[in-house]
């Protein structure tokens, strides 16, 4: 049976029929065709799918499309104000924090998620959030360099 | 080149041109294409690791509602049997073709045995349990003691091996030997010589991205694939080979990669969706599950190697000898000749002696994986270096420097090396500070030299000047980690222009000219050869169209800087690339260039890394706490993503030394196919990566060039064991280093009664 569903996803209000059973990632890209958010695993083990549901990082993996009933989601296709990229999408760019960019919208939406209840985190603190996102080809290192860079210019620290 | 030649962007890091649409989840991947009339293609694999197929009933599953094609082997040509059988079982066409849908018998838990294409991926999903399979299971080897057991089960038993003479079927699908000198004579010589033997588990590349495709068919025979891979010629060349069509009726549209290391050089899905297009009349989309990338594709699989060392008192090497054995799985192939080759090569070596043997068992088929076969190697061999260090009581840089490879010398695998910066490396280790930082209680230091020798092959470039002074270039490389920026910059730099005002692009089949994959480190060298030579073939060409508003000689005519100057004589005031561009239509017609060429003078590359861990008495975990890289880059085109090689190679190293291994039942069924269970290295298990980087410059490339995306993961192995070893005195000779493992020898060493 197919369900209606309204939601929100990146500010904007919208409506889809979902299958039962199906994920809201499986939503996000084959209905909607918010590709922007990718699969890497399926089971919530490497963070690709990250998204923000009301104002709570989750694996879209593991929620089904009908939980966004009335929800509001965030994805990395709405992290960028129009013609303004976010300072962690900045900082990524600067900082080389990509190689193939698979992983990245998840470890973006997880770092917008940490910024937002931790404005000054440490190096430790960054790489225990972000254990969940997993990166093959960086080794972290310029991910964590990235995160930490766009932490402070978000506290005004940095031209 | 002088060494002194000041760059305006060579060395520089700007952002690279498809960086945007990776920050904002714009670029397209494998599974980010979908077509109106696209239905989805899943695969049924065995669930035995070997077992012949008796039947396959797909009846039920046709006939489910949404669905629209089913597939067998039985519906594939098989093209390649009449070869293999000429070849004693070994053409590669035919094992690459039974193993993307198995015909016969099914070899490994996970094989390709039926597939579905339905119009939504449950209904795909519900007809895979419709086909019924009747399953002969027969006896399984599922690693080399087994396989080669007396009596052993053959994996396929019309198999001879290849370069051993009058041998009957056996699970040896090749034996290779190489080396010079004699070693017997070199044992002779030596005042010390360690001997050991060594295990590596089957290992996963893990990229992030499961494999996947989108397949468009026509009446017509013309075939359309998104795919995600590291080369869209491969994958138009294989599926065409596997598929029996002309290469000009398969165009190959390159998605995004998502990583690759070695994995996604050969085609899994791609025949399979084209099959079920042509059946179904509709396109078809397939996506790897993580569970099916595990059981299915990569991996890189078990060794054990035996190595024997010998040096005199002085510390200089006299002779090595190793015996090497591979899985390479269910079809042999493994990268068991590259072992041997690279085992000993970063030293001089009067005499060497490496025997290499491939062997079949019932796991999946190897698949390349990032310098493949060296990291194992360097394992033993660097092992063994900081064996003999401590035994001489030199040490280890210092005793790697004394027999370093330099230019001359006679590499293990046959050649004389040309400039190469393996001293170079070794000497920055040396000088580093954190070769001579303090440590604490528990921890150690390990370091390791590392060996890979990059490839070249066949590069394709187009270039083309728009008419606003813009350059818009053509790649035919995938690019898995940064390589439009570093092309950019190189097409920037010859030309004198701003590195904004180029474009590259990752031309598809029909676009741009036959390019190999991205592999071997070589888009940057190699792709990058061809680019600079299509680049100058514009400059060449502005040249012209400026002699030619001048009234002069071309000869009289060299670009400098963005702009044509006349040498000498009268000075007209020069003409940019700007002005140039627009009035090409008048002096003659668009300016482009193509360039093609297989790139020769390849450089070869060193690194040496220094690793410090703790470990923890209690529980065994061995935590890395400081990392530096040191390598050479020949010369570094955009430094952070060389450093960026370097900084993911060593955590996909470290990964393999501590925690990566594939878990298989007595079955042979892989108990651990998932990111939960096979445990990647996650943000908070490493330190920060430190870099530094060499620049001895190949003197074959216009910029000096070398490959540096390999040569990282081969040192970490053993830079971690020798860790290891400092802080606990315990060396370890089997990977990995799992908590378990490294308890148990700790116990071992604390009994009563040990020494």
């Amino acid at each position: 049976m197919k369900r209606h569903i309204s939601t929100t996803i990146d500010g904007e209000a919208l409506e889809f029929l979902s299958e039962d059973g199906q994920t809201l990632l499986d939503a996000l890209r084959d209905v909607l065709l918010k590709t922007g958010t990718k699969e890497g695993c399926g089971t919530g083990d490497c963070g690709a799918c990250s998204v923000m549901l009301d104002g709570r990082l989750v694996c879209s993996c593991l929620v089904l499309a009908a939980e966004v009933e009335g929800a509001s989601v965030e994805t990395v296709e709405g992290l960028a104000e129009a013609g303004e990229l976010h300072p962690l999408q900045k900082r990524f760019l600067e900082g080389a924090a990509l190689q193939c960019g698979v992983c990245t919208p998840g470890f973006l939406v997880a770092a917008k998620a940490l910024l937002e209840i931790n404005p000054d985190p440490s190096e430790k603190e960054v790489r225990y959030w972000l254990a969940g996102n997993l990166c093959r080809c960086t080794g972290y290192d310029k991910i964590i360099r990235s995160v930490l860079d766009a932490a402070a210019d978000m506290r005004g620290e940095t031209e | 080149m002088s060494d002194e030649k000041k760059f305006r962007w060579v060395g520089t890091r700007p952002i690279r041109p498809d960086g945007v649409d990776k920050v904002t989840g714009r670029a397209q991947y494998g599974a980010d294409f979908a077509l109106p009339d696209m239905l989805w293609g899943r695969v049924l694999r065995s669930p035995h690791a070997h077992a012949r197929i008796l039947s396959i009933e797909t009846g039920a599953a046709a006939a489910l509602e949404g669905v629209h094609a089913v597939m067998t082997g039985q519906d594939l040509p098989d093209l390649f049997a009449e070869k293999a059988a000429a070849a004693g079982g070994h053409d590669d066409s035919n094992n690459l073709a039974h193993n993307v849908m198995a015909r016969d018998k099914a070899l490994y838990h996970g094989h390709a045995v039926a597939a579905v294409a339905a119009t939504s991926r449950e209904i795909a999903e519900r007809a895979l349990e419709l086909i019924d399979v009747e399953y002969e299971v027969l006896p399984h080897v599922l690693d080399i003691h087994a396989a080669l057991a007396p009596g052993a089960p053959l994996v396929h038993p019309d198999r001879v091996a290849q370069g051993i003479e009058n041998s009957g079927p056996s699970n040896i699908a090749k034996r290779l030997q190489i080396g010079h000198g004699d070693p017997e004579e070199g044992f002779a010589e030596a005042d010390e010589i360690i001997e050991r033997e060594f295990s590596t588990r089957p290992v996963h590349q893990g990229y992030i991205e499961p494999h996947a495709c989108l397949a468009q068919t026509t009446q017509d025979g013309r075939v359309t694939l998104w795919s995600s891979s590291q080369g869209h010629f491969m994958v138009r060349d294989y599926t065409a080979k596997l598929l029996d069509i002309d290469l000009s009726l398969v165009r190959v549209i390159p998605a995004e990669i998502g990583g690759g290391f070695g994995g996604k050089t050969t085609v899994y899905l791609e025949p399979i969706a084209v099959s079920l297009s042509r059946k179904s009349g509709r396109s078809v989309k397939m996506v790897m599950s993580r569970e099916e990338v595990f059981r299915a594709s990569g991996p890189t699989l078990g060794t054990r190697i035996k190595i024997k060392v010998g040096v005199t008192r002085e510390g200089v090497l006299t002779a090595g000898e190793a015996t090497l054995h591979y899985e390479g799985g269910a079809f042999g192939g493994s990268s068991v000749g590259a072992g041997c080759m690279t085992i000993f090569a970063p030293y001089a070596f009067p005499h060497v002696r490496s025997t290499g043997y491939d062997i079949m068992v019932n796991k999946p088929k190897g698949a390349a994986y990032r310098a493949p076969g060296a990291p194992m190697a360097a394992f033993a061999l660097e092992t063994v270096m900081d064996e003999l260090a401590q035994r001489l009581e030199i040490d280890p840089v210092d005793f790697r420097l004394r027999n370093a490879a330099k230019e001359g010398t006679l590499a293990s695998f046959g050649p004389r090396y040309r400039r190469i910066g393996c001293v170079e490396t070794l000497e920055a280790v040396r000088d580093h500070p954190h070769y001579s930082a303090p440590l604490g209680p528990n921890q150690g230091r390990g370091v390791a030299l590392g060996f890979w020798f990059n490839a070249g092959l066949q590069s394709s470039a187009g270039v083309n000047l728009n008419p606003d002074g813009t350059v818009t270039v053509l790649s035919g490389n995938p690019d898995i980690g940064g390589s439009r920026a570093s092309l950019a910059i190189m097409t920037a730099e010859e030309l004198g222009i701003e590195y904004e005002h180029v474009d590259v692009m990752v031309a598809d089949t029909h676009a741009v000219g036959y390019t190999d994959v991205t592999g071997g480190s070589r888009v940057t060298f190699a792709t990058g050869m061809a680019i600079i030579e299509a680049v100058r073939d514009v400059m060449g060409q502005l040249c012209q169209r400026a002699a030619a508003v001048w009234e002069v000689d071309a000869e009289r005519v060299s670009w400098h800087e963005g702009e044509a100057r006349l040498d000498g004589g009268f000075e007209p005031a020069p003409l940019g690339l700007a002005e140039l561009a627009k009035n090409a239509g008048k002096t003659g017609g668009p300016i482009s260039a193509r360039a093609a060429l297989t790139a020769r003078g390849v450089g070869m590359g060193f690194g040496a890394h220094i690793c410090d861990v703790e470990v923890d008495p209690e529980t065994g975990r061995i935590d890395v706490i400081r990392y530096t890289a040191v390598q050479d880059a020949g010369r570094a085109i955009h430094p952070s993503y060389v450093e960026g090689q370097m900084q993911g190679g060593a955590v996909q190293g470290i990964g393999w030394a501590l925690n990566e291994e594939y878990v298989f039942d007595d079955e042979g069924r892989v108990q651990n196919p998932g990111f939960l269970d096979y445990r990647i290295p996650v943000a908070s298990d490493v330190p920060m990566i430190d870099t530094v980087i060499v620049e001895v410059p190949n003197p074959a490339h216009p910029y000096g060039v070398r490959g540096v995306g390999e040569v990282p993961i081969v040192p970490p192995i053993p830079a971690v064991v020798n860790a290891v070893h400092a802080a606990t005195g315990i060396r370890f000779c089997d990977l990995p280093l799992s908590p378990a493992r490294v308890l148990a020898r700790l116990d071992e060493a604390r009994s009563p009664g040990s020494a």
